[in-house]
């Protein structure tokens, strides 16, 4: 049995009118005074239908989320990307006790001998340490820390 | 992702930033869950604030111009769009030339971030990461196919990682218990 596929969300079905919202809204929202009525203009429907599809890509998951993206480290906060090795049939407990920290944003197990991969968000840039010493406390595994020492890009586009 | 990593520079010390008064740094904890689906998001954002919503909108528009806001966007779920294989793709690349061709392969298409990290030697020998997001994995191997070519003889190895299980995935979150007054 494939574990994997078990926890994937299932690829939706969108009509043409969702799929013109999708890419149009990954490019972003216009700073203006009625910027739904102004995309729901581009893309030839009425605001009220645009904000009702919206919500509905919202609430299948489409969306993980509509809104401002933040830049941590310009917010003043801490951000890295950290890796764990962990034995196989320790997996889920691990990944309970990982989870359970609010600074840990995003978590994905991959297949690699680092086979859980985390990104923590933290306050101040001082708190990631401390973080990584609680997680390395809770879990009894060395925590890898690759923090971003340089940005070459950074957009996310899927369109569909 | 929502967590939109971020640039080389070193974040200030005391989590706080110039040009981000309280009330802008009210503004981010209210639209960090989202933005409102209202006609009139910016006024919605700013009632509970005691702020109009052409203040909301100024405010948003000088952290776009600050970069503490990327932009205002939809953020998908991969999986739900049909991009079933997502490679995080790992390069141990000279570093010398790891700058020159970071700059290069980030324009690669299919490629959606892309860092210089820390090697961890001997477990980790990859400096260069670049995601990439295919539909299926042959058009992950594909994309990764033409960043190798890019990377030449500088690149010794490469792997690229799948993610196969999401485990958590709540996106950035500033707590309200910063202790800045408001």
């Amino acid at each position: 049995m494939n574990v994997a596929r078990a926890h994937r969300p299932e690829p939706a079905e969108l009509d043409a009118a969702d799929r013109r919202i999708v890419n149009r809204l990954q490019e972003g929202l216009p700073l203006v005074p009625s910027p739904y009525a102004a995309v729901a203009a581009e893309l030839s429907l009425s605001e009220g239908e645009l904000l009702y599809r919206l919500e509905r890509l919202l609430e299948a998951g489409v969306l993980s989320r509509f809104g401002p993206m933040y830049h941590a480290e310009r917010l003043g906060g801490g951000l890295t990307l950290a890796a764990l090795e962990v034995p196989e049939d320790d997996f889920e407990r691990v990944a309970e006790k990982v989870n359970a920290f609010p600074e840990v944003a995003h978590n994905y197990r991959r297949e690699h001998r680092l086979n859980m991969w985390f990104v923590l968000a933290t306050e101040t840039p001082q708190r990631i340490a401390e973080v990584i010493e609680a997680i390395e406390a809770a879990t009894g595994l060395a925590v890898f820390n690759m923090p971003k020492q340089e940005e070459f890009h950074v957009r996310l586009h899927l369109p569909v | 992702m929502s967590v939109s990593t971020c640039p080389s520079e070193p974040a200030p010390a005391a989590g706080f930033v110039d040009g981000l008064d309280p009330l802008d740094r009210d503004i981010v904890l209210a639209t960090q869950g989202g933005l409102p689906l209202v006609p009139d998001p910016w006024s919605a954002v700013g009632k509970p604030l005691g702020l109009a919503g052409n203040e909301v909108r100024a405010r948003m528009q000088r952290m776009i111009d600050s970069g503490v806001i990327r932009r205002i966007a939809a953020v998908p779920n991969h999986y739900r769009l049909g991009y079933v294989a997502n490679g995080m793709t790992v390069w141990d690349v000279d570093d010398a030339h790891v700058e020159r061709l970071g700059r290069e392969v980030a324009g690669i298409p299919g490629v959606s971030h892309c860092y210089r990290r820390p090697r961890h030697l001997p477990e980790w020998p990859y400096n260069l990461f670049a995601m990439l997001h295919g539909r299926s994995q042959g058009e992950v191997e594909q994309q990764a196919e033409a960043l190798r070519e890019r990377l030449g003889d500088a690149c010794r190895d490469h792997r690229i990682l799948y993610s196969s299980r999401i485990l958590k995935k709540t996106g950035l979150r500033l707590a309200r218990s910063s202790g800045r007054p408001r």
